[in-house]
């Protein structure tokens, strides 16, 4: 009995101190601590703070091709501006999911990819002459789909969109649309370059309010909601008795939901692995991480999902409300190949890493 | 063997270690529901959920919205009175029905220490623990230096229990074969000072603590009821349930437990404390008043109450086994899974999604957060009763919405100690015909790994 408590004893010392030294001369066994400071180095210098960048050159060219517009209500400007409104609504897809500093604070994706858009509220904004953009209330029509609606959605056709803009003040209410997006993207990327790049890379504890942790939080809720559920759930009906294929994205333009959902996808997949481009290296990054762990099934596997859920995308029309309204099978077939990559992330990869998660307040045992 | 046990029950030992017990549990109690409150939780757990989950058996209980705060006030209030021993019995009655009352509210919140600590209260009851140094002594003027021995007895072999079964519960092949779930939960703690990118980044410090977690719940029991061993025994439970403190987010349990853990010293050890109390609370009623010190406490009905407790202890020792009685993999049913000292045995997410069809061909997905808080969420979708529980709960609300012949259909993926998520829910059985029983539940799908032992 005494020799056992002895043993006993020991061996809990033993567990408790003797590891404290030798962190690096344990053979065979190497430490298995993720460098999380190095993952979010490349999340932010290589991922973050460039499509930020991109997304402010593509708004710039945006607001001059748009005054040329204003100033010129013609076909060509008129084709010149829908151009870029798509170039830079790509662009966009490549931020959303960084909903972190400023952009949290500012609420900014709220005030930049609401959709559908409230036509009615833009109409009865410009009828006013006076508005808030930044209201609330006014979520729903300011934004990329306020102008994807100024550019194809208020009149029938071309020529009587172009007499809107030349008789009344459709022109003005554009410009301010797109001078608020080109402030609001300043305001966050001017935060992200001065102060909270320092922030997210040293910000890697395990806490519910790391930067770290809300990263991953935020990247999965943006998946889960932001592409599953807006892109693709709600217009196929999924969470409803019936199909609201008005309700997808980019409806007045009506030629780049599916491609704009693709370009959200790889760029879910980019972040995950780490990469700049879908054509660079692995970086630093979830797959990585979840390699350092021991996790190579999981990490392959998430690919899989991804890659084969781009798959069922790529077969539907140019144009995810028309492919609701003529075959809405293939679009919730897309939907559950979507749904199995929330599964591995919210499920599996969660687990993986033991995130402290921010919304579970209580006790365990 | 009837002779001795006679004599056994006839024994009677120093009253002190049980009055220590009582200011211990009673102080723990009132800071633990003065703690819930001020976290807020009373508000996110009880009174904004618009769903409770409820025990099998225990759908009457009902939430009672902001009167809730109340039944927190008299469950900490009681527990002030049980520590001061203050008309005693009847605090600790009104403790245990309080307390329990609260965690029947919900089983979200399921913790095996709530558990520990309901029974214990109902042990509580039936024992003298105001025979000495409470209230009651002042206003009886009487009070007791001896009380039965199998009154501090019942207590050691409850918090014995509560080891020894959490000690069986792991031996099992995750646990000290694959340091399972250890092995996923010490590496996140990289960012702890000293340890955290040292020794939570071993592999064999994983199976180090998986193996010395479970050698120490199986034998810390012994070693506390053995003299010689007793003060090495109690600096362990210090260090472990401290250490366990510092690494996981485990509230009021290990301190719970230390000062349990006490009532294994010896009477002296228990009047120095007692004394001490005494001097800094500057106590001089004692000579106010004079109390009439008696020596044995006689308790009363024990020809009702000893048989009583006999069966009480009896349940204790087979309850935790009844799992036995149902097939599959106990760790992915949770069929027995409660109320069975299985403590931090188990990493388990899972993500749960529900169809509704309706007779009219109309089918659509529900999204959980219109019904449930997150906590909630998460609870419900790895455990097949919640699953089942709330999958009635959706019939009924949508029933009420105007749907006919609802059937509700749930698809499930859950993930084990680290294994990749598997479907969990059969997604042709319509949940909403299924009853609740203590049956097995057939449509929980097989766990397609396995797992030895106990």
């Amino acid at each position: 009995m005494k020799k056992l408590a002895y043993i006993f004893t020991l061996m809990l010392i033993v567990a408790a101190c003797s590891g404290s030294d030798d962190s690096d001369n344990g053979s065979g066994s190497t430490p298995d601590n993720y460098n999380r400071a190095a993952m979010q180095t490349n999340l932010v210098d290589n991922i973050i703070i460039p499509r930020f960048q991109d997304l402010k050159t593509g708004l710039e060219t945006l607001a001059t091709v748009g005054n040329t517009f204003t100033a010129t209500p013609n076909q060509a400007n008129l084709d010149n501006l829908r151009a870029a409104f798509i170039n830079t609504y790509k662009d966009w897809q490549l931020v959303e999911p960084f909903n972190i500093g400023q952009a949290e604070v500012l609420q900014y994706s709220f005030q930049m990819n609401v959709y559908p858009t409230t036509t009615a509220d833009i109409e009865a904004n410009i009828a006013n002459g006076t508005y808030d953009l930044t209201a609330v209330g006014n979520n729903d029509a300011v934004g990329f789909p306020a102008v994807d609606y100024m550019l194809h959605g208020i009149a029938a056709t071309d020529t009587e969109i172009l007499n809107k803009y030349a008789t009344s003040n459709y022109a003005a209410y554009l410009t301010d649309l797109i001078a608020q997006m080109n402030s609001l993207t300043q305001t966050v990327l001017t935060d992200w370059t001065t102060n909270y790049r320092a922030v997210f890379i040293n910000s890697t504890s395990n806490t519910v309010s790391s930067a770290v942790n809300k990263f991953i939080n935020d990247y999965i809720f943006y998946y889960e909601k932001g592409l599953r559920a807006n892109k693709f759930g709600i217009p196929a009906g999924v969470f409803s008795t019936n199909p609201l294929a008005d309700k997808a994205e980019a409806v007045y333009n009506g030629t780049i939901s599916r491609d704009l959902s693709i370009i959200a996808l790889d760029n879910v997949q980019n972040i995950f692995n780490g990469k700049a481009t879908s054509t660079s290296p692995t970086g630093e990054g979830f797959y990585n991480y979840l390699i350092e762990l021991d996790r190579a099934d999981l990490a392959t596997l998430i690919n899989t999902r991804i890659n084969d859920a781009r798959q069922k995308i790529q077969v539907l029309n140019a144009d995810l409300k028309t492919q609701v309204e003529t075959d809405n099978t293939k679009m919730t077939e897309a939907y559950d190949a979507l749904q199995l990559v929330v599964v591995s992330f919210k499920v599996d990869m969660l687990q993986a890493f033991n995130v402290s998660v921010d919304y579970v307040d209580a006790d365990g045992d | 063997m009837d002779f001795s046990l006679k004599t056994y029950l006839n024994k009677t030992t120093d009253a002190a270690p049980l009055a220590v017990f009582r200011i211990g549990f009673g102080l723990m109690m009132c800071y633990g529901m003065i703690r819930y409150w001020l976290k807020g939780w009373i508000e996110t757990i009880y009174i904004q959920p618009q769903f409770h989950f409820k025990y099998y058996g225990f759908e009457w209980v009902k939430t009672l919205g902001d009167y809730t705060y109340l039944l927190f006030l008299i469950c900490g209030l009681s527990a002030f009175f049980v520590a001061i021993g203050y008309k005693y019995r009847l605090a600790i009655i009104t403790f245990f029905i309080s307390f329990t009352y609260i965690e029947l509210m919900d089983k979200t919140t399921y913790l095996n220490h709530y558990y520990f600590i309901s029974i214990l209260s109902f042990l509580m009851i039936f024992l003298p623990a105001n025979a000495i140094f409470s209230l009651d002594n002042y206003t009886a003027k009487i009070s007791y230096k001896t009380i039965p021995k199998w009154t501090i007895d019942g207590i050691k072999l409850l918090l014995g229990i509560v080891y020894f079964y959490a000690g069986l519960a792991k031996i099992n092949s995750d646990w000290l074969l694959k340091a399972q779930p250890l092995k996923i939960w010490l590496p996140s703690k990289y960012d702890l000072p000293l340890i955290g990118d040292t020794l939570m980044q071993q592999e064999w410090f994983y199976y180090a603590m998986s193996w010395t977690g479970m050698l120490y719940d199986l034998l810390i029991p012994f070693f506390l009821l053995y003299k010689r061993t007793r003060v090495a025994a109690f600096a362990m439970v210090v260090f472990f349930h401290v250490f366990t403190r510092i690494l996981f987010p485990i509230g009021m349990f290990p301190f719970v437990m230390i000062v349990s853990a006490l009532i294994f010293f010896d009477a002296s050890f228990h009047h120095k404390i007692i004394s001490k109390i005494k001097s800094l609370l500057a106590f001089t009623s004692a000579k106010a008043k004079k109390i009439d010190y008696k020596t044995v406490y006689k308790v009363r009905y024990s020809k009702l109450l000893l048989p009583m407790l006999g069966l009480f202890f009896v349940v204790q020792l087979v309850f935790p086994f009844r799992y036995l009685l149902y097939p599959g993999e106990l760790f992915w049913t949770e069929e027995g899974y409660r109320l069975s000292w299985r403590v931090m045995l188990m990493e388990k997410m899972g993500n749960t999604t529900f169809k509704i069809k309706d007779g009219e061909g109309n089918s659509f997905l529900v999204n959980n957060s219109d019904f449930l808080t997150p906590l909630q969420e998460k609870q419900m979708s790895f455990q097949p009763d919640f699953i089942l529980e709330y999958a009635h709960y959706l019939g009924n609300h949508f029933t009420k919405q105007g749907h006919k012949g609802v059937e509700v259909y749930a698809k499930s993926y859950v993930a084990l100690n680290g294994r990749l998520s598997q479907l969990f829910i059969d997604e042709s059985v319509d949940l909403y015909q299924e009853k609740e029983s203590f049956k097995h539940k057939h449509w929980i799908l097989p766990f397609t790994d396995e797992i030895k032992g106990l």
